[in-house]
């Protein structure tokens, strides 16, 4: 009973990332290329030193966060598509919260602090469409991308006022601010990127065991037996937004505290779009997301090594056919299970 | 071989089935002119199946179905091929776009145009001379979700004339009208039928039956167990012959009444229910329930019974009067608090509100209980595990596996599930049952009446709406009737081992009791 | 500040709001389309760009901006029989796809900028129509499609079946319209009103910029929403928000030190508005996302 859904996942991956890699190839085939040759060194750029390993970890802690903050509206029956304004906002607030603490303050105090206003900020944005959708109905998909427009907005308004003269980044966070490296060969990995992993535990245990995780799962699955339960479904869509825009906030750390120590005008774009892939690569399991996250950290920086061989865009390409391959493999998979099933 | 040229409908030999389950099983069926031919049968006898497929609707398996008298490959049947060949069908459901005018309604799919365009002058001019001739009344030009419920199933009628039919079919059509919209539809399809059109009317409701077919068709579990005519045939005839058993009305109950000296659990006073629209679907409603008492609620789908269960569960808010479980005040609780003090509730859409269709057996065991099952490291699996095991074998839930998927059970497994879950949580003092054998196979049926019963010896208050009467006349100790949200008249004890007792809900239920 | 109260009653200020507005409108009444049919129209972004950019490099070799409009319009309707067959022959979630097919556009304009033209962020300058916005028969042919949408839906066979299959599928269906064939119509109808929209884009420019639709595509989307799903309200939406973005443009240049973003915000925030049902009621087809199944 268990065993098939698992083959089910498999199959949908396997079929994904076939497609990805056959599409990859007809595009490197096109500018006279090996892709044999551009795959292997695109390998070799990222998992063959530390170096390489150190930036894929750097380049896969955003989209763990944001496949999380995907995942987590996703299992409540939610799509945030609002992850981008999320976690732009999440790394202004913790830049200016950190740049506005005293040069001395201790890292006890100030990283909490900090890595708390990221959240925060995440969460405040993600709870509108949360309670727009609770009060009014109003669907979250167009809101959460009227959100990533105006948190643009809001950004460039705002960055009138913080952003350092002639800069388009904020002033450099203080010390105690700061995220230490991973220190794999002078790479950006930072310890971001356990707090992510720390993040996807408790996304896990949240769904997995405690009693809101249930119920925010049986709001998803079905909010009309969900509510019959006791369950409180329109808190539950708010609370779940909350979270995912917390979560997607927290992107903030990998950048302004983990990397620059400030805040600059289109920091993480993208990460927000690509944790939609990420979500559904990682078929909405946190360990899967984990994985999901470092397979396009990988495709992320082996397309910045492989750049003098193929344009680096080709790596959105294959990005945006995984996500593709993944939904159609899965739906039409799901059918095939539903006729069987009936 | 008998001759099939005077049936402009006739299906041989015809099977469906939906997975394991045989809806249809080699069903022979002839509709001629001129005839109101009843199609009866207990809920999932098969009867809408049958008539779905004659109109193209679903597949049949296997059989041949013959349209004036012509034979239509089964891979090519439609409805589009049905419409073609004068088969018409209302559904249950109506099969209208609420965002489209009548006409609109009336043309879509053979739309006839005037250079180029949509020409719904012409028709809406032809709808209005329909109407007259057959006394159906409905504006061509308004919009359809503005309609009330008879008008729009005068749509459904009308859009079938108007595409010219020689056979109509009816699935169900009196389940959402009034009494007097019900008498007004029996006119016109006695009409119909008189003018040589063929009327196929799916019940199962027998005073319908007797007031209007000539023919009748019973079905049982898929099969044509009897063919009867309609004009000399008594409604017990006919019951015997859709039941088929004695067993539903013969359950093991110790005497009617609730236990002297019974606690009232639950109070309603005056409880008022508005619909969306601001009308009263449950107004000024009183009632009791007793310790160990069944209490049954008659009366016709739409009178107020899914909305006054629905907001003594706290899923609908209530605009007026109290509600309150052994003293303690009910009405400004939520769903959740609700079930905390003592409510169970085994709603009447068991799909929608009663399971999560995708959690497993254990995890819709633990739904409405979760707080119990969760410790300091979150949800206790191992001790839901027992539970669930426990609770699956003692409700007879097959399979008994606790992470099965519930979607992947029967219909009365599942119902199995939620009746067992409502029963087990350890407060449970007073039962909310809707429609609780609802398209459910009788194998689960009688399981679910022990349970009920069951419950009841425990000391259980049990309120218990239901469509089905011989279900309310087995289990109730006092069965109540409502008519336009109103508690319309009560029988209790001796009245409802009386002969006629089943007659005389009949009556309550259509207002025309006069009593209270 | 009186600078801007001049050029607003200028004449080439309302020129200019018209020419902003027209991809909106071509892309709106794709939306509208789509929408209607009970198809999420999501993707619009990825054809305006796909479009743009057909359009650039067709008219660029051809050095015919006639033949550059027709490769823009393809373009766009490949997109769309690409997200046809992935949300309609295969189901695959509507949302998933439509952000999906937007993330492959971005990629594949970019990645096709750089084959064809060596460079990241531009080509080369192309051939648009020349005679302004008179003689721009793109512009004439938005403005007849503008008039001629709303009878569509409201007068013709195409149009009942349109609305019924996105407002109650199984009802369609249960009178014998196809609703696959008439949802694959609409969406082949998007793709072609999209592309176009990237077409203006690209011939306006004179040329194609990486990235230059820049969101417009959502924009049209909030349109139709804030036009309750009406082709001819979601124009005149599109007008106001090529109103919005023109005074912005006047306002920048003006150099206020008034932050711009609030107008440019605008569209926005009216969109939630309505959709949280401030203007009216704003109701989405019953069917909208749902795929078809009976």
């Amino acid at each position: 009973m268990t065993r098939a859904p698992v083959m089910r996942e498999a199959l949908v991956l396997g079929i994904s990332l076939l497609s990805a890699m056959a599409a990859g190839s007809l595009l490197i085939l096109a500018l006279g290329e090996s892709p044999a040759h551009v795959y292997g060194l695109l390998l070799r750029s990222t998992w063959g030193d530390s170096y390489g390993v150190g930036q894929v970890l750097f380049k896969s802690t955003p989209l763990i966060f944001t496949g999380l903050s995907v995942a987590l509206a996703f299992r409540a029956g939610l799509f945030n598509i609002g992850a981008e304004g999320q976690l732009m906002l999440g790394g202004l607030a913790a830049a200016l919260v950190g740049a506005s603490l005293p040069a001395g303050a201790p890292a006890a105090l100030a990283l909490p602090l900090v890595v708390l206003a990221a959240a925060l900020a995440g969460a405040v944005w993600g709870a509108i469409p949360g309670v727009l959708r609770a009060c009014f109905g109003a669907h979250e998909v167009i809101n959460t991308i009227m959100l990533n427009f105006l948190a643009a907005a809001l950004v460039l308004g705002l960055g009138h006022e913080v952003f350092l003269p002639e800069t388009t980044h904020t002033a450099l966070v203080v010390e105690g601010a700061r995220l230490p490296a991973l220190g794999l060969a002078g790479s950006a990995a930072n310890l971001s990127f356990i707090l992510a992993l720390v993040a996807a535990a408790a996304v896990w245990f949240y769904l997995a065991r405690a009693r809101r995780g249930f119920e925010l799962r049986a709001v998803g699955l079905s909010p009309g037996a969900a509510e019959n339960a006791g369950v409180r479904v329109r808190a539950t869509w708010v609370a779940a937004m909350a979270t995912a825009g917390a979560l997607a906030g927290l992107v903030g750390c990998n950048f302004v505290l983990g990397y620059k120590h400030y805040f600059e005008e289109g920091m993480g774009r993208g990460a927000g779009f690509m944790g939609i892939a990420v979500a559904l690569l990682g078929r909405g399991h946190p360990l899967g997301v984990v994985l999901a996250a470092l397979l396009l950290g990988t495709l992320s920086h082996g397309g910045m090594a492989v750049n003098a061989l193929v344009p680096k865009e080709l790596v959105d390409v294959l990005q945006a056919v995984i996500i593709l391959a993944v939904a159609a493999s899965s739906a039409a998979l799901d059918r095939g299970a539903g006729r069987a099933g009936q | 071989m008998s001759t099939t040229d005077d049936a402009v409908l006739a299906l041989s030999g015809v099977s469906r089935a939906f997975g394991a389950v045989l809806a249809n099983d080699r069903v022979d069926l002839r509709v001629t002119r001129g005839h109101v031919h009843a199609l009866v049968g207990e809920n999932g006898a098969g009867k809408s199946t049958l008539m779905r497929v004659a109109y193209g609707e679903l597949r049949a398996d296997g059989g041949e179905i013959r349209l004036k008298g012509e034979l239509i490959p089964r891979e090519r049947h439609s409805p589009r091929e049905a419409i073609r060949r004068g088969v018409g069908m209302v559904h249950q459901h109506f099969m209208l776009v609420p965002t489209l005018s009548v006409v609109e309604n009336v043309v879509l799919g053979r739309e006839p145009l005037r250079r180029g365009l949509l020409d719904l002058a012409g028709p809406a001019g032809a709808l209005r001379e329909l109407s007259r001739r057959f006394g159906l009344e409905v504006e061509p030009r308004a919009r359809v979700e503005e309609l009330s419920v008879g008008e729009r199933q005068r749509v459904e009628i009308l859009r079938v004339l108007w595409q010219g039919c020689d056979v109509l079919i009816l699935d169900e059509p009196t389940a959402v009208l009034a009494p007097a919209e019900v008498r007004r539809l029996f006119g016109v399809l006695a009409d119909m039928a008189a003018s040589g059109l063929a009327v196929v009317l799916i019940t199962h409701k027998l005073d319908e039956v007797c007031a209007l077919a000539e023919r009748v068709t019973v079905m049982r579990q898929g099969r044509v167990v009897d063919e009867l005519d309609g004009r000399v045939v008594s409604a017990a005839t006919i019951a015997r012959a859709m039941v088929g058993r004695e067993v539903l009305l013969r359950v093991e109950r110790g005497p009617r009444g609730a236990p002297p000296g019974a606690a009232t659990l639950l109070r309603v006073d005056g409880l008022r229910v508005t619909r969306g629209e601001g009308t009263d679907a449950v107004s000024d409603l009183s009632l009791v329930v007793k310790a160990g008492e069944i209490v049954g609620l008659a009366g016709v789908e739409g009178n107020g019974q899914r909305e006054l269960v629905e907001a003594l569960v706290g899923l609908r808010p209530q605009a007026a009067g109290s509600i309150s479980l052994a003293g303690r005040e009910l009405s400004r609780l939520g769903v959740g608090e609700r079930l905390a003090a003592g409510l169970g509730h085994v709603p009447e859409d068991r799909l929608a509100r009663g399971l999560v269709l995708d959690f497993s057996l254990e995890e819709n065991l633990a739904l409405g209980r979760q707080g119990e099952f969760c410790g300091w490291f979150g949800l206790d699996r191992r001790r839901l595990r027992v539970e669930a095991i426990r609770l699956l074998a003692e409700g007879d839930v097959r399979p008994a596996e606790p992470l099965a998927c519930a979607r992947a059970l029967s219909g009365g497994n599942q119902q199995k599930v939620v009746m067992a879950r409502e029963l087990s949580r350890p407060a449970a003092r007073v039962l909310l049952c809707a429609q609780p054998t609802r398209g459910v196979d009788i194998g689960a049926i009688e399981h679910i009446h022990r349970g009920i019963l069951a419950a009841r010896g425990r000391g259980v208050g049990v309120l218990l709406a239901s469509a089905d009467l011989p279900e309310l006349l087995a289990l109730s100790d006092r069965v109540l009737v409502m008519f336009k949200g109103r508690v319309a008249g009560q029988l209790a004890g001796a009245e409802l081992d009386a002969p006629g007792a089943a007659e005389r809900l009949g009556e309550l239920m259509t207002g025309a009791g006069g009593a209270t | 500040m009186s600078g801007f109260l001049e050029s607003l009653v200028g004449f080439a200020f309302w020129v200019q709001v018209l020419r902003i507005s027209v991809p909106y409108v071509l892309a709106a009444l794709g939306g509208a389309t789509s929408e209607r049919s009970g198809v999420i129209d999501l993707a619009l972004e990825g054809k305006l760009l796909v479009g743009a950019f057909a359009t650039a490099w067709v008219a660029d070799l051809s050095q015919s901006p006639w033949l550059g409009a027709l490769a823009g319009a393809a373009a766009g309707a490949l997109v769309a029989l690409l997200y046809g067959l992935l949300v309609l022959r295969w189901r695959a979630n509507q949302i998933v796809v439509g952000v999906a097919i937007n993330l492959l556009a971005f990629g594949l304009t970019r990645y096709l900028l750089k084959l064809a033209y060596g460079s990241t962020s531009s080509s080369p300058p192309t051939p648009g129509f020349e005679g302004g916005l008179a003689g721009n028969p793109l512009f004439w042919a938005c403005a007849a499609l503008v008039v001629v949408w709303q009878p569509l839906f409201s007068r013709t066979r195409f149009g009942l079946r349109l609305r019924a299959a996105g407002e109650h599928p199984q009802a369609a269906a249960s009178v014998g319209v196809v609703v696959g064939r008439v949802r694959w119509a609409a969406v082949t109808l998007s793709g072609v009103l999209a592309g176009l929209g990237g077409a203006w884009l690209a011939l306006d420019n004179h040329g194609f910029t990486a990235e230059m639709s820049g969101g417009r595509g959502y924009i049209a989307l909030a349109a139709v929403i804030m036009g309750k799903w009406r082709p001819a309200a979601a124009a005149l939406a599109c007008l106001l928000f090529g109103f919005a973005e023109t005074c912005q443009l006047h306002l920048q240049a003006a150099d206020l030190g008034l932050p711009t973003e609030v107008i440019r915000s605008l569209p926005y925030l009216l969109t939630m508005v309505a959709l949280a049902g401030f203007i009216g009621r704003s109701r989405a087809p019953a069917a909208l996302g749902v795929p078809e199944d009976v």
